[in-house]
């Protein structure tokens, strides 16, 4: 019940508690760049949290159900194999849709690597037929057991493979980017807890002259609480605002490769982005609460 | 009100005091006299709480001292005024602020609004409200410590050489104020060692004085 009444001390604001404490200067300053530095560095571990989020859901929901089909075979096969191809695929359980990609795609496929003018039609290039899975997917040996009967230059690639790792290692990404969050927390209840005992230090005879003109604890703390809660509440906006705008001017891997999903900020993401200050008070204000609460108790 | 019952207190290995007892009573009026060092402020802060005795009772409204947690020990200090020697104040805030300071802690900082203007000008102190306490005369600073001690309107009022820094015609003014807080029934005690000021109050108050002397409290003779 203390802590919620604090809160709403907080919220409704106790200037008078806070004004019997003189303001001192190094503490709001420590505190004041310590949340501004921590909600920086957090809106930066929130957008490859999120990014790698991103990737990890594309890679495993997107790949998890497509399917390439490449034959390699001497140009007056190609189109006989090809055909032969989409009537296995068409009578295979499992499988939505297959259809042979065109010589446009194929090329929009290929210009990354090689630019726009590749006369695709003149190299030795497989043909690729795409393969979509239903809800049900398909038995993958089933299928290569058949294909190796039926069209002798067909190889199947499920991406798993490929797709496995990368997830895995996206996934990992998105652990360290929210561990990253969680230790910057820490950091700075640390760093803030630090600064709230000095001035608590600072002000031992203004402490002494509260508790004896009646005093509780609680109001005590509660001079201190504010103060704290609102420097880390402004440091950490600063702070949260510097980082969007870094990671907004960071380039759009989009545009560059497709590869990456980029890290920056979309959509529901600034919702996120936007709770970091409001962690950082929380912080502030759980950090101090403690640290007075103990240090009135150590000088009882 | 207060009551001390056979308290001894040691410090830094040396007893200051042993076998003391007090009984404060409602409306009452004592002086506490004594050599400087004898243990008189040690005694005045068994007395609000601030300290706790080495052995013995000490009750502060019916309460024992030593069960009381902070918050109980706050709650008791609402209801006893102190005037400390050094005054206490906080230097940041204004004369008004620091009178009002008790009423503020006390999550009564309304009252203030209308309380403040007549105890200042009750002490004297009307036109230095605006002042901070580095501005301020010894006397002010001594009336204005009495009228933070008085704001919430305590049981007990206790001041500590409340005298010491001042000439005798404040002196005298700070007296009369404290004699008519006693008539209001308020319980006073003083820890002196100014014997005229003694002397001057037994001339307007029924008054019981105590000598802390040599680690004993004794009721002081007829010489006073």
């Amino acid at each position: 019940m203390s802590i919620i009444s604090d809160l709403l001390r907080l919220a409704t604001g106790d200037k008078e508690a806070e004004r019997s404490v003189p303001p001192t200067g190094f503490t709001a300053t420590l505190t004041l760049f310590t949340a501004a530095a921590m909600a920086f560095l957090a809106v930066f571990a929130l957008a490859l949290s999120l990014a790698t989020d991103r990737l990890a859901t594309r890679w495993s929901e997107e790949l998890a159900r497509t399917s390439t089909l490449r034959i390699s075979a001497p140009d007056d096969q190609k189109a006989a194999q090809t055909a032969a191809a989409l009537r296995v695929l068409e009578t295979t359980a499992g499988i939505a849709s297959a259809r042979a990609l065109t010589a446009e795609e194929q090329r929009a496929l290929l210009e990354p690597w090689f630019g726009p003018d590749l006369p695709v039609e003149t190299l030795p290039i497989p043909q690729l037929i795409e393969i979509i899975e239903d809800s049900n997917g398909y038995d993958a040996t089933g299928l290569r057991a058949r294909l190796q009967a039926e069209v002798p230059g067909a190889v199947l690639d499920d991406h798993t493979r490929w797709r496995e790792p990368l997830i895995s290692a996206a996934n990992r990404l998105r652990t360290l980017g929210l561990l990253s969050i969680a230790l910057i927390g820490g950091s700075m209840a640390a760093m803030i807890t630090l600064a709230a005992r000095a001035a608590l230090a600072a002000n031992v005879q203004v402490i002494r002259v509260m508790r004896l003109v009646g005093a509780q604890d609680q109001y005590i703390a509660s001079a201190f609480v504010r103060r704290f809660t609102l420097r880390s509440l402004n440091g950490a906006v600063a702070g949260s605002v510097l980082g969007a705008a870094a990671v907004m001017l960071l380039p759009d891997t989009e545009l560059a490769g497709g590869f990456l999903t980029g890290v920056a900020l979309r959509g529901t993401d600034w919702f996120w982005a936007a709770t970091i200050p409001v962690f950082a008070a929380l912080v502030g204000f759980a950090a101090t609460r403690a640290a007075a609460l103990r240090t009135l108790k150590e000088k009882s | 009100m207060i009551e001390l019952d056979n308290v001894s207190y040691t410090y830094g290995g040396g007893e200051l005091f042993s076998a003391l007892s007090l009984k404060l009573s409602a409306g009452s009026f004592h002086f506490l006299t004594g050599p400087s060092g004898s243990g008189k402020t040690t005694m005045l802060k068994l007395c609000y709480g601030e300290l706790i005795a080495t052995a013995g009772g000490v009750r502060l409204f019916g309460q024992d001292a030593r069960t009381m947690d902070r918050d109980q020990v706050a709650l008791a200090r609402r209801r006893i005024g102190v005037v400390h020697q050094d005054c206490q104040f906080l230097d940041h805030l204004t004369l008004a602020e620091n009178v009002a300071l008790p009423l503020t802690v006390a999550g009564r900082g309304a009252e203030a609004a209308e309380n403040l203007e007549p105890l200042l000008s009750w002490v004297g102190l009307g036109r230095q409200s605006m002042q901070l306490p580095p501005q301020l005369s010894g006397g002010e600073r001594q009336r204005a410590a009495l009228a933070r001690a008085v704001v919430m309107s305590p049981e007990v009022i206790i001041a500590d050489e409340p005298t010491g820094n001042i000439d005798w015609e404040m002196s005298q003014k700070l007296l009369h104020l404290l004699v008519e807080l006693n008539r209001m029934g308020k319980t006073v005690l003083i820890a002196t060692h100014d014997l005229n000021l003694i002397r001057a109050a037994k001339t307007q108050v029924a008054t019981r004085v105590l000598r802390l002397k040599g680690g004993k409290l004794q009721v002081a003779g007829a010489d006073l």
